[in-house]
C-alpha cells in the first residue's frame, strides 16, 4: 500500500496537477466519445427510421 | 473438410452490422475491469518510483494511449489498404471508424506527455523526433478524416482518404525508432521485444493491463461507430428498412 490516507492519495507526492490532469483528461475525453456515439447512433436510427416510415405511408397510399 | 467457412461473409455490412452488435457488450465488460484492474495495480500496488516520485504514474496512461495511437494507425491503413486492392465496402467504412479514436489517444499521448514533461524535464513541450512525430500522426489522422469529410462521392472519398493512410503509415516505425535514430529528450523504450524491459514487474503489469483495458475500449467504440458508418452507407438498403422499420 502507498498511501497513508486519502489525501496522501490525492495529493500524489505534490504532483497532483500532471497525475490528475493526466487521468481526468484522459477520462473525460473517453468518457465524451462513448456518449459521442451513442448521440450519434441515436440520431442516424431516428432520421432513417423516419424516412422509411414516409416511404410505407407513401406506398400505402398509393396503393389505395 | 466436412464444412467450409465462408470468410468473407462478415465482410458484407449486413451481416456485420448485427454482429457488432452483439460484440459490443462482451468487449465493454472486459474494458471495465481491465480498466479497474489497471487503475488499482497503477495506484495500490506499483510502488512509488525511485527517480521521480508519484509523478511516474502519469505512464500508465501515457504510454498504452501512445501505443494505442500507432496501433491504430496501423490497423486503419491495413483497412485502407483493403478497401483500395479488393473494393470491400466494409473495409473504408471501418477506416473511417478508427480515425476518430485513433485521434483521440494521440492526442492523449501528447496531453498526458506534456503534463509528465513538465515536473520531469521542465518544458511541455520540445521539438524532438519523438514528440515532433507522434504530432505528425495527430494531423495524419485529421488529414485522412477531413479528405474523406471534403470528397462528396463515397469512393473518391475512400480512396483518397485510402492512400493518404497507407502513405502515412512510413510516419509509425519513425515514431518508434525515433529515440534511437535521433537524441532525443524523449527517454528510451522501457518495454522492448528484443533485449526485454528495464522495469519493475508490478509497474510493467500495470501498464500492460491498461493498455489491454485501452485495446477493448477502442474494439466498442469503433465497432459502435462503424455501425453509424454502416446505416449511413446503406440507408437504401432493404436490411435498414427492415432494421429500422420498427425503431420509433
Amino acid at each position: 500500500m502507498n498511501w497513508g490516507s486519502a489525501r496522501e492519495f490525492f495529493a500524489m507526492g505534490g504532483y497532483a496537477f500532471y497525475v490528475w490532469g493526466s487521468y481526468g483528461v484522459t477520462a473525460l475525453f473517453l468518457i465524451g466519445e462513448v456518449v459521442l456515439v451513442v448521440a450519434r447512433k441515436r440520431t442516424i436510427t431516428q432520421r432513417l427510421g423516419r424516412r422509411i416510415r414516409m416511404r410505407l405511408e407513401v406506398n400505402n397510399e398509393a396503393q389505395t | 473438410m466436412s464444412r467450409t467457412i465462408n470468410w468473407f461473409k462478415y465482410s458484407s455490412p449486413a451481416s456485420f452490422y448485427p454482429l457488432a452488435g452483439r460484440l459490443i457488450p462482451w468487449f465493454a465488460a472486459l474494458a471495465a475491469v481491465l480498466t479497474l484492474l489497471g487503475l488499482y495495480l497503477g495506484f495500490f500496488v506499483a510502488p512509488t518510483d525511485y527517480k521521480q516520485g508519484e509523478g511516474y504514474r502519469i505512464m500508465f496512461v501515457h504510454v498504452p494511449a501512445a501505443w494505442m495511437s500507432m496501433f491504430i494507425y496501423v490497423v486503419m491503413a491495413i483497412y485502407a489498404g483493403m478497401g483500395l486492392v479488393f473494393n470491400t465496402r466494409l473495409s473504408s467504412l471501418m477506416a473511417s471508424a478508427l480515425a476518430p479514436t485513433g485521434a483521440l489517444f494521440t492526442f492523449l499521448a501528447l496531453w498526458t506527455g506534456a503534463l509528465w514533461g513538465k515536473p520531469m524535464w521542465g518544458t511541455w513541450w520540445v521539438w524532438d523526433a519523438r514528440l515532433t512525430s507522434e504530432l505528425i500522426l495527430l494531423f495524419l489522422y485529421i488529414g485522412f478524416m477531413s479528405l474523406k469529410a471534403a470528397i462528396d462521392d463515397r469512393r473518391r472519398a475512400a480512396r483518397a482518404s485510402g492512400l493518404l493512410a497507407i502513405i502515412g503509415v512510413i510516419n509509425v516505425p519513425i515514431i518508434y525508432k525515433s529515440v534511437e535514430w535521433w537524441n532525443t529528450l524523449h527517454q528510451g523504450a522501457s518495454i522492448s521485444f528484443t533485449s526485454g524491459t528495464s522495469m519493475e514487474a508490478t509497474m510493467l503489469a500495470s501498464i500492460l493491463v491498461m493498455g489491454l483495458a485501452f485495446w477493448m475500449y477502442t474494439i466498442v467504440v469503433v465497432l459502435a461507430r462503424v455501425r453509424c458508418e454502416i446505416l449511413e452507407a446503406e440507408r437504401d438498403a432493404e436490411w435498414v428498412a427492415a432494421e429500422l422499420g420498427k425503431v420509433r
